[in-house]
Formats: C-alpha cells, sequence, structure tokens
C-alpha cells in the first residue's frame, strides 16, 4: 500500500516536471554576424507574442558567427531549429551536406523566404579624406579596403559578387573587366577578417584601412555605436540586392519537437511588428510601410540578374579553385 | 671557488652596459607584460566602477564563468588523476614504450588548439565518425557541454603529468623500498610514502592545469557552438561581448579572468618554491642568513 502510494506521488512528479518542461520551450536560432541586435529585439517581442497566444514561455537562444562556419557547425550537429543566415548557399548546403532540410527550403515562405533584404556600402573615415564615392575608388593605388573572406562570410560573398556585379553591368564591362576589377580590390585588402563584424571591429576599433565594404544594416550600426562620429556612410550609386534567408531546420525542430514555435518565429519576421523591428535595426523591410525612417536611395541590381542565380554564382566564384581562389593565388 | 669567480668575472661589463641591459630586460616585460594587463584594466574601468560591476549583473555572464569552472574542474580532477597514475609509472618504473608514453602525454602541447577542437568535431560531429550512433541515441557531445569539457581536458592533458615526472625520477624508489620492506602494502606507499613526497610538484601542475582550462579559447571555440547562456564559456563570452560593441563589459570579464590569472601566478610561484625546496633542501640553509 505505502510503496504504491509512494509510486504514485512518484509518477504524479513525473508528469508535473514533464508538465512544466512543456510549458518551456526553447529555441535556437543559428544567425550570421550583423544580426546580433536585432534578434535580441525580435526574440523579446516574439517571446511576448507566443506567451499572450499559448501560454508558453519561449527562450529563443542565439549563436552568432561567419555564415559559412555557421552553416558547417549545424551540418556538424548544432541543435538550430531555424538558421537565419547570409545567403541562401550556406543553406543548400544544410540540404545538401547535412539532409536537414528539403532542398526547395526557399519556397517554403514568402519572397525567396528573406523577410528582409539589405545592400552593400562603404563606411570611411570622419569627412572621406581619400575621397571614396564609387566602386572604382576602391582600386585606386594605396586605398586600404577592409573586407572579411568569402570563403567563412556570408556578407563576403555579397561585397564580392556586388564588386564584380557592378564592374559587370558598367557599360563597357566584360567577365574579364570584373575579374581583373575584383583581384585589384583584394590587393588593396591588408586584412581578410572571417566575418563582417570582425572586419568592423577591424576598420573602427584598431583604425586599420581607409573603406570599410559592408551590409548596410552593420554600417549604420557602426554610426549608432560609441565611434559615431569618427565615420561616414558613402552610398554608391549602384550595389546588390542582399537577400539574407531565414529557414526552418526540419529535422532538428521535428526531433526535438519545436517544429510549431519555430514555424511562427519566422512567420513573426513577417509580421508588421516584425517589420518594423527588421526596419529599425536598419534591414530593409518587405513591407516599405513599415520603416519608420529613409533608406538611401541606390540602384540594386539582383543576383539573378547580374549572375544567374545563386547556384551558378556560387559554382563559378566560390567553389574550390573557382574564380575567387583564381584571383587569392594572382594576389 | 672556480665557479664563483668565473661568475665575478661574468659581472666585470662597464656600468652602463649593465644598465641598458636591466633597462633592455624591464622595457620588454613592460612592453610585452604590463601594459596589456594595464590596458585589460583600464578599459575596463573606463566608464567608472559602477559600469564594472553592472557587467558582472548579467545572467550569460554568470552562466559563462559557472560553466567555465565546471569545464576546468571536471578536467583538472581528471588530468590530476591521469597525471598521478602517469607519472608514477614513468618516474618509477622503466619498462618498454617508456619514451612513446612521454610523447604522447606531449602531444596536446604540440597540435594546435584549433585542430583539438576539429578532432572531436571529426569524432563526434553529425558528420563524424561516431555521430550518427550518438544521435540515434539521442547523446549530444558536441556544441553542449560534454564538448566542452572534452576539449579542455584534452588541452590541460600533459600539464599534471608533465610537472609531475621529474619529481617523482628525483625522488627515486628508495623510500617506497624501505616503506615495503616495513610491510606496507601497495596503496599504503602510495598514500603515505609517494603521494606525500611530491605533493608541492602535484599543487604545482594542479595550478598550471587550471591556469590552461580556464582560459582555453581555440579548441572550445570549435566545439561550443557559441550558444549565448548555454555553451559560451567565460574567454568566448569576451569575445562575444567585445564583437557586440559593449567594451566595458568585454574588458570587465577579462579583468576578471586576469584577476585569476594573477592568483594563480601568486599559488604557482608559492608551490614551485616549495617544491624545489622539497627536491633540493640544502637550499634551505644556503638561503637562510
Amino acid at each position: 500500500m505505502n510503496r504504491r502510494a509512494r509510486s504514485f506521488t512518484l509518477l504524479a512528479l513525473l508528469t508535473f516536471a514533464l508538465g512544466l518542461q512543456a510549458q518551456n520551450v526553447k529555441l535556437l536560432n543559428v544567425s550570421y554576424d550583423p544580426t546580433r541586435e536585432l534578434y535580441q529585439d525580435v526574440n523579446a517581442a516574439f517571446a511576448k507574442q507566443w506567451k499572450a497566444k499559448t501560454g508558453q514561455t519561449v527562450t529563443i537562444n542565439q549563436s552568432h558567427g561567419g555564415s559559412g562556419k555557421q552553416a558547417r557547425a549545424v551540418i556538424d550537429g548544432l541543435q538550430a531549429d531555424v538558421v537565419t543566415l547570409a545567403l541562401a548557399g550556406d543553406i543548400d548546403a544544410l540540404a545538401e551536406k547535412g539532409g536537414l532540410l528539403p532542398a526547395d527550403w526557399q519556397k517554403k515562405l514568402p519572397q525567396n523566404s528573406t523577410p528582409y533584404t539589405s545592400t552593400i556600402l562603404f563606411l570611411v573615415r570622419k569627412g572621406n579624406p581619400k575621397g571614396i564615392r564609387d566602386w572604382n575608388d576602391l582600386v585606386r593605388p594605396g586605398i586600404q579596403v577592409i573586407q572579411p573572406n568569402p570563403k567563412t562570410s556570408g556578407g563576403a560573398r555579397w561585397n564580392y559578387l556586388a564588386e564584380y556585379g557592378q564592374a559587370l553591368r558598367a557599360p563597357g564591362g566584360s567577365d574579364a573587366k570584373a575579374k581583373a576589377y575584383v583581384a585589384a580590390v583584394y590587393r588593396n585588402v591588408p586584412v581578410l577578417d572571417s566575418g563582417a563584424r570582425g572586419s568592423t571591429t577591424t576598420f573602427i576599433e584598431r583604425g586599420i584601412g581607409d573603406v570599410l565594404v559592408t551590409w548596410e544594416n552593420e554600417a549604420f550600426l557602426a554610426l549608432e555605436g560609441p565611434a559615431k562620429n569618427k565615420f561616414d556612410i558613402v552610398v554608391p550609386p549602384v550595389s546588390i540586392l542582399a537577400e539574407p534567408p531565414v529557414a526552418l531546420v526540419e529535422k532538428v525542430a521535428a526531433r526535438r519537437g519545436t517544429t510549431a514555435v519555430a514555424k511562427d518565429y519566422l512567420d513573426y519576421l513577417y509580421s508588421d511588428e516584425g517589420q518594423r523591428i527588421v526596419a529599425r535595426h536598419h534591414f530593409r523591410p518587405r513591407n516599405e510601410k513599415a520603416a519608420s525612417h529613409a533608406f538611401p536611395n541606390l540602384k540594386r541590381f539582383t543576383i539573378d540578374e547580374a549572375f544567374g542565380g545563386w547556384k551558378k554564382a556560387h559554382d563559378v566564384h566560390f567553389k574550390d579553385g573557382g574564380l575567387f581562389d583564381q584571383i587569392s593565388i594572382i594576389r | 671557488m672556480a665557479e664563483s669567480s668565473r661568475l665575478s668575472a661574468a659581472r666585470q661589463e662597464s656600468r652602463p652596459v649593465r644598465w641598458l641591459l636591466i633597462l633592455a630586460a624591464l622595457g620588454y616585460l613592460a612592453l610585452f607584460l604590463l601594459a596589456p594587463l594595464a590596458a585589460v584594466f583600464a578599459e575596463a574601468f573606463k566608464q567608472g566602477a559602477a559600469a564594472y560591476f553592472k557587467a558582472f549583473e548579467d545572467a550569460e555572464a554568470w552562466h559563462a564563468i559557472r560553466l567555465s569552472l565546471l569545464a576546468m574542474g571536471i578536467a583538472v580532477a581528471l588530468n590530476t588523476a591521469f597525471g598521478l597514475t602517469a607519472a608514477w609509472l614513468l618516474g618509477k618504473f622503466d619498462f618498454r614504450g617508456r619514451n612513446l608514453l612521454t610523447s604522447l602525454i606531449d602531444l596536446p602541447f604540440a597540435v594546435s588548439p584549433v585542430i583539438s577542437g576539429l578532432i572531436f568535431v571529426l569524432l563526434f560531429g553529425a558528420q563524424g565518425w561516431f555521430g550518427p550512433w550518438l544521435a540515434d541515441r539521442d547523446i549530444r557531445l558536441i556544441f553542449a557541454t560534454p564538448g566542452i569539457v572534452l576539449a579542455t581536458t584534452f588541452v590541460t592533458f600533459p600539464f599534471v603529468a608533465r610537472e609531475l615526472t621529474p619529481v617523482m625520477l628525483a625522488k627515486g624508489c628508495d623510500q617506497e623500498e624501505a616503506a615495503r620492506m616495513l610491510g606496507a602494502s601497495g596503496w599504503q606507499t602510495f598514500w603515505r610514502v609517494t603521494l606525500p613526497s611530491v605533493k608541492w610538484g602535484l599543487l604545482y601542475g594542479v595550478i598550471l592545469c587550471s591556469a590552461r582550462a580556464m582560459g582555453e579559447f581555440g579548441a572550445v571555440s570549435v566545439v561550443s557552438g557559441h550558444i549565448r547562456g548555454e555553451t559560451n564559456t567565460l574567454p568566448l563570452h569576451i569575445e562575444t561581448l567585445y564583437n557586440e560593441y559593449q567594451f566595458v563589459a568585454a574588458f570587465a570579464c577579462a579583468s576578471a579572468l586576469s584577476l585569476l590569472a594573477l592568483v594563480t601566478l601568486a599559488l604557482k610561484a608559492f608551490a614551485e618554491r616549495r617544491r624545489d625546496l622539497d627536491l633540493n633542501p640544502d637550499l634551505k640553509q644556503e638561503t637562510a642568513p
């Protein structure tokens, strides 16, 4: 009798503990470098909304680093429920090398699974002492350009593609000219950091270089930081339309039983509130009305227009032995 | 006699030369040790003491400190047990493969920490040798606490064994033989004779091991996954803060780590002295006036 009572209590306690666990759910969002501040805000707002809707407390953990490096970690077993990376190619790798989500993941959410876009701009020292206005200024002799390594950083790939693409699309442009142009740019790069944030630190904190080629949001963030009066943003007349996509890592989420909340989390990014947070952090919201401030005006070409899509861009430029490797050797 | 006359002959350099050499040595010390240390504290207190202590109110910082201490505790315990055994074997016995064992113990010193981390990813990562087997059983090693403990243990593996082996060798086997002759059992000999005779050397090894475990960055960075509040150790947390432009908080945590290092250094100096006295009791008479 006594023993039965005891085992009953134990069972009740266990059920209670399990129930408690169901009340608390944890998500891991594996992201790239410049989204730290954005997702801190998004996570807090989403947790509040999810609590109101379901009564459940959701804790969203973040992990940040160079986009390619982060994708590698997820393939190696980092338990990401969702990934919010810098470029589609890195999420493709999760599908190809890890089998963690279907190959057509980019069709699962609106607008190529990119709830916000961005572009690549220049950050220069106050007053623009070297007079950097356009892409051609990056290859002038004696100009030090700071940008990360395309092998590890998604932002750096957008940099590279912006540089190559604008040279290709300029009047009289050709692949040969574009290749020569990017080779010249990289010759002016004294340090290749592994992520966009590393390059920002090199430029701002260590004071190296004349121009930082970086994400629009990263440049604006630097102007809000402690060193805001020391830098200016330079908007070139034309740049690339960068689409950093998001995706549910289906296999991991299914195993951890977080599919519903993870899906809702990604949907939240498209909601009015989510879009407002996105705009506040200088990512360009898909819903333009959500922006509380104007974004710089420039022409943005897409990766499809200039390169015929990610797959092609990756194979030609970033694969081992690709164009980037070739210009690195020349360098 | 001849020794001391040679020494004084070596001191025959002219005064300016001597001062120049002393100045060069001190300058080097100041440039490479004191200046960076001072910079850490200066940055940490840049916005006053209030901002400094605010850095430690952060739950993620405390989690990082706890995780670092946990990894250090386990790594030190494991390596002490192993180090004692290995040093005992190497110091008291001669056997086939002795040199091989010595070289193997040194391996983690020779391997870059990043490689050490990657080894574990290759073994236990989702695509690694044991990855699928572990995944089927829902066991997470990499990108979780066990992976961090593993990496820390691997990197700090040689410290205790390396410090103890020479002490064991120097002590020889006479006392143990005497104990055995007087009827002590194997365990009794170990606990009552061997261990007390090497205790300062052991402490020295443990301190070095702790210091390295606490500060390890490279290997842990590879296997951590950088999840804040989950798998960020103190050194990784400092990097995260720095990358978020939270310089005061970053340097506050760095200063805590530096303080810990200074305490370790003091303990180390003490243990080192006791060990040397232990090994060479004549020193005591020489240094005593």
